[in-house]
């Protein structure tokens, strides 16, 4: 019929060949690649971090120093936002339109699809005027966040302060995203893994605007967040708040220690920053004022400021010469003015003898140069290398010349000269002797120790010959997990010699002995103390104190330090006495009142017009 | 003298059950398509679902009228009706509504027509009444030049509308014209060029040269049907890579690519062989090594007028076109995200109203042109396989029934509805998966819409009607 009938057979063959094409190609896809599906689930997932409210932080008595405010991140996904009014917008917000337009183009750049933080830390009286108003604003989202508010504004050294998390530590920690939120310092950063809890996360479908359109398989994926756990510190709040009070306008530091557990009821240092400055927005405006401060008020003099100790290491060469047996409690030395040898000269106040206990309370210089020589150069050592070296190792008991305090990450360890350096530096072509580094028998020269040190030294010596690591966390509410392990030191001196010791320290405090800080005694409380002045080339002298009480059974210790104070009497015993009474009483007493006045007062922040305490 | 017949019991009734199950799987897919959990009356008129059902209801009239009217009619009147088309196509230019940039929809009331649809059901009529007159032959110029215009008229008009996409579809004219004689040169020359255009812009240099090559040796394959002479080729091929890697390992102290070698290699071995084979004068050789180099020539054309030639916004367009999903959220997106619906939908799909992809409306035009998403995603590769085999079936059935005719015209006719059929289905689909460039054309009976269901109906009745009425016509 027709001569091209065949032909139906190629036709029918190019329609198979094209259907076969389809199925293998919808094979593959379909069956052989499963990329499509998870490609396919993203596109409709969104992972919603819940963020966890961070742990609380009380004092030592239950006090709250630390918890959360509720604080808005408002992001944009920029493909949704319709038209709307910006300036309106920003004034609700309160904030820079110019700065407000760069984030929100900063945005389309990263991604049009996904939602961006525009304005961080919305604080909730503004959020509440933008809620009325969301409706206007399409492709704009709200996403709460926490930010750390202060019930005491002493503390900021200690606390430290939470920030937002680094590009090194994403990296190195996969828990955290950008922009979320870190302890940066302190307790804060020690105990970041405890207080930030964990973070949960919600998945819900959305469409391809993004619009949430339900939660992904009924929520069976959503992991709720968990609370940071809660800390209780041993820092006395209210004691904070009072050391802090004495210390206003000087550039000085406290700390208080609990001597029987190593607890740290107290760390000031002035000037300080109030905590609440370093929160949230008021950061951007707050960091740099503060880290140009000449005043450095972002140091924290506790456990960083490096002074010689002064006249409050007395008790340790005593305490060195009574172990080795070079002195007893009653052995004389004179005093002529000081210290009188050939052609060297350590000036001092007195024209006395001085017993051991006299010599503390009176603070003698002639007396310790006596004693110094006495350890180094005791016919138990081959020579005064050897002296020095047994005297470092006592020394160095006592936690100086390390760091003590594991949780706090800037501390610096101070420095105790070993028998390298003085061989370098003085006795390099000549035999040791005692005389060249005699200041080390005044606490003087070379040696350096911090505040942090010297309340420890305190409240080693009210512990009667050991000490436990200072720590700043009682516990982890909820776990009996620590970061740290309190540890109980002994130095090597008997109890025996420190009683003797003590009983110097507490004459400190008594008229009749003409101790150094009778005008701060407390009535009532049996007070052991030192004063100290730590030399200063570049103004005057450092006033410094350490003390403990009660003489029995010791609750507190601690170390004063004022800066340009001049003696120790002047302030730092005043502050010390005034810590102790606070502590153990609770009040001051009436007679006290005028010494607590002057105190508060009294600006050293202007040595022009020094307002010295003085004393009778 | 013709013969009454029945029409209701000549008629193909497997077609028409094919047809049925092809239309309400349509409807059910894009029911899921748009559907909502506040809007889940099916009868809902405000929602494309409930509209698609009206637009059901009329095409089973539609049908009805059409298996009334007698089979004469098409036949008589088939000039005429062309010509009414193509007064349709020149009144849209000038009245019609433009969506989409195609200014090619006529409003008649609250109803809207797409002349280009139904022009193609006049010039298959108008085709199949020229071909069937007497005294046509392919020789017959005046005839062919006749038949050409009858085709290319609704193109041009097509193409001033800013419709493309529908112009594409006359393309396939070619397929009834070849069964009634047309060289079959013409056929393979049309698939061989589309086919190469599309790789050239779609795939690798590398897989160009390779597809060429291998094509080449299998025509040599085929001709000279010696294994002998392919492995001697296939020796040249690498003798030559080997002279052109050395010379430039040597010479110019580079280590060349393999597609720099297999391009030189490949042309070098061209040469001789060309030179040999007119000398030792081999048949045919000559003309594969020239179909080999003209091919090759022809990428390197492409290939240079798209890099240097076209700026960057109409290489988007192209690529856009053709579907190169370099850029996922910009041309490419739409294929992107339909090859990831029907991906997800894995063996047996996500469950009828649960493909995500579909219900948060990740695939643009889902429920029109990409409908086909919607059965890979939540019927999975059964439901895709199935509705693939269907169609398969259904273009066999009517080739079949073309086949039986006794009349020219009839068969002339079966072979358009089925090439028009095969062709959107082929664009269509091979779009949705990513093998075909994304032009806006609906999958017969299955994408939404009144215009285009009706014209695939009036088109497939017309030719039920013609074949229930066989045995009667004498043309």
């Amino acid at each position: 019929m027709d001569s091209y009938s065949k032909r139906k057979n190629i036709i029918i063959l190019i329609f198979l060949l094209v259907g076969v094409v389809f199925i293998l190609r919808l094979f593959s896809l379909q069956v052989l690649d499963t990329t499509y599906k998870k490609t396919a689930t993203n596109n409709v997932l969104r992972e919603v971090v819940d963020f966890p409210s961070r742990g609380l932080i009380y004092d030592r008595n239950g006090r709250l120093m630390v918890y959360n405010q509720a604080a808005y991140d408002l992001l944009a996904a920029p493909r949704e936002i319709a038209g709307f009014d910006t300036t309106l917008l920003c004034s609700i917000l309160d904030v820079d339109r110019e700065q407000f337009e760069k984030s929100l183009s900063k945005a389309k750049n990263y991604s049009t699809y996904k939602p961006s933080i525009i304005v961080k830390q919305i604080s909730p009286e503004r959020y509440a005027l933008l809620q009325e108003k969301m409706y206007k604003y399409p492709g704009f989202y709200v996403q709460p966040r926490t930010l750390r508010k202060y019930n005491y504004d002493n503390a900021a050294h200690v606390l430290g302060y939470v920030g937002e998390v680094g590009p090194s530590m994403i990296k190195e920690d996969s828990y955290y995203r950008q922009g979320d939120y870190i302890g940066s310092t302190g307790i804060e950063r020690k105990y970041e893994q405890y207080l930030r809890g964990v973070k949960g996360k919600s998945y819900y479908m959305v469409d391809v605007h993004n619009r949430v359109k339900g939660s992904y398989d009924r929520g069976n994926m959503d992991v709720s967040p968990v609370k940071g756990s809660d800390l209780v510190i041993s820092i006395d709040a209210e004691l904070q708040q009072y050391g802090k009070q004495l210390l206003q306008n000087k550039i000085a530091s406290i700390v208080a220690i609990e001597p029987e557990s190593g607890e740290i009821l107290s760390m000031v240092s002035t000037p300080g920053y109030k905590p609440s400055d370093m929160v949230g927005r008021k950061r951007i405006d707050s960091y740099p004022k503060l880290v140009g401060d000449s005043l450095l008020p972002l140091f924290n003099r506790a456990v960083r400021a490096l002074y010689p100790p002064g006249s409050t290491f007395k008790m340790m060469n005593a305490l060195i010469a009574l172990q080795e047996e070079v002195i007893t409690p009653r052995t004389r030395f004179m005093c002529n003015h000081g210290y009188h040898i050939g052609s060297f000269s350590m000036g001092c106040h007195h024209d006395r003898e001085f017993r051991l206990d006299a010599s503390i309370a009176q603070s003698c210089n002639a007396y310790y140069a006596h004693t110094f020589r006495r350890i180094l150069e005791s016919s138990k050592f081959s020579d005064v290398k050897e002296g020095y070296e047994k005297w470092r190792e006592y020394v160095v008991s006592f936690g100086l010349s390390q760091t003590i305090a594991p949780e706090i990450s800037d501390e610096l360890p101070g420095f105790i000269p070993n028998s390298d350096y003085y061989q370098r530096r003085v006795f390099p072509y000549s035999r040791w002797r005692a005389l060249p580094i005699i200041s080390l028998s005044i606490g003087q020269g070379e040696i350096q120790t911090t505040p942090l040190q010297m309340a420890n030294y305190t409240a080693t010596l009210a512990n009667k010959g050991h000490y436990f690591t200072p720590h700043l966390v009682k516990n982890i509410v909820g776990t009996n997990e620590s970061v740290i392990e309190v540890k109980k030191f002994q130095t090597m001196i008997d109890s025996a010699n420190i009683e003797e010791v003590c009983d110097g320290m507490e004459q400190v405090f008594s008229i009749e002995h003409l101790g150094t800080a009778r005008a701060s005694r407390v009535p009532g409380i049996r007070i052991c103390g030192k004063t100290g002045t730590a030399e200063n080339p570049h103004g005057e002298d450092h006033s410094t104190f350490i003390a403990f009480a009660p003489r029995e059974n010791p609750k507190i210790a601690v170390a004063v330090y004022v800066e340009y104070g001049k003696w120790g009497s002047t302030f730092a015993a005043p502050i010390a006495s005034l810590l102790i009474e606070k502590y153990l009483n609770d009040s001051i007493q009436g007679s006290r009142k005028h010494i607590e006045k002057s105190m508060m007062e009294a600006n050293l922040l202007f040595p022009d017009k020094p307002n010295y305490f003085k004393i009778e | 003298m013709a013969r009454r017949t029945n029409t209701w019991g000549n008629i193909d009734w497997i077609t028409i059950l094919i047809y049925v199950i092809l239309v309400i799987s349509g409807w059910f897919n894009i029911y899921s398509a748009v559907y909502h959990e506040e809007y889940s009356n099916i009868f809902d008129i405000s929602q494309r679902y409930g509209k698609q059902m009206i637009w059901i209801g009329l095409s089973a009239l539609l049908a009805f009228f059409i298996l009334l009217v007698d089979s004469e009619f098409f036949v008589t009147f088939s000039y005429v009706l062309y010509g009414l088309f193509i007064l349709l196509l020149i009144l849209v230019l000038f009245v019609g509504k433009e969506v989409n940039g195609a200014k090619s929809w006529l409003m008649l009331g609250s109803f809207a027509i797409q002349p280009a649809e139904f022009a193609k059901l006049g010039t298959s009529l108008a085709v199949a009444k020229l071909i069937s007159s007497y005294n046509f032959s392919f020789n017959n110029y005046r005839k062919i030049f006749a038949l050409a215009l009858l085709i290319l008229l609704p193109v041009v008009l097509i193409i001033l509308q800013n419709d493309t996409g529908s112009a594409l579809v006359y393309i396939v004219f070619i397929i009834p014209l070849f069964r009634e004689g047309m060289s079959g040169l013409i056929l393979f020359f049309v698939f061989y060029a589309a086919l190469l255009f599309i790789l050239t812009l779609v795939v690798s240099p590398i897989t160009i040269i390779v597809t060429v090559i291998v094509l080449a040796l299998l025509g040599d394959l085929i001709i000279r049907k010696s294994w002998g002479d392919l492995l001697k080729v296939i020796a040249m091929i690498g003798f030559w890579g080997l002279v052109v890697w050395g010379y430039s390992v040597i010479f110019n102290d580079n280590n060349p690519d393999i597609y720099f070698l297999l391009v030189r290699s490949s042309v070098l071995t061209s040469i001789v062989l060309l030179v040999v084979s007119l000398i030792k004068r081999v048949p045919q050789a000559p003309l594969i090594v020239s179909m080999f180099l003209l091919s090759l020539a022809f990428t390197f054309t492409v290939d240079y007028a798209f890099n240097e030639i076209l700026e960057s916004h109409q290489q988007a367009r192209i690529n856009n076109l053709i579907g190169v999903e370099s850029d996922p959220l910009g041309a490419g997106y739409n294929v992107n995200q339909s090859k990831i619906a029907i991906g997800s939908g894995g063996i047996d799909g996500k469950g009828f109203l649960q493909g995500t992809q579909t219900k948060y409306d990740f695939v643009p035009e889902q429920s029109t042109d990409f409908i086909f998403c919607t059965v890979g995603e939540e019927w999975g590769f059964i439901g895709t396989s199935t509705i693939v085999l269907a169609f398969l079936f259904l273009f066999i059935r009517l080739i079949i029934l073309a086949e039986r005719q006794r009349s020219v015209y009839s068969r002339v006719f079966g072979y358009s509805v089925a090439s028009i059929l095969f062709f959107h289905f082929a664009v269509n689909i091979g779009m949705t998966i990513g093998l075909a460039p994304v032009i806006g054309i609906p999958l017969p009976f299955f994408s939404y819409g009144g215009s285009s269901l009706w014209f695939f109906t009036i088109l497939l009745f017309v030719f039920l009607k013609l074949d229930s009425s066989r045995l009667e016509q004498l043309h």
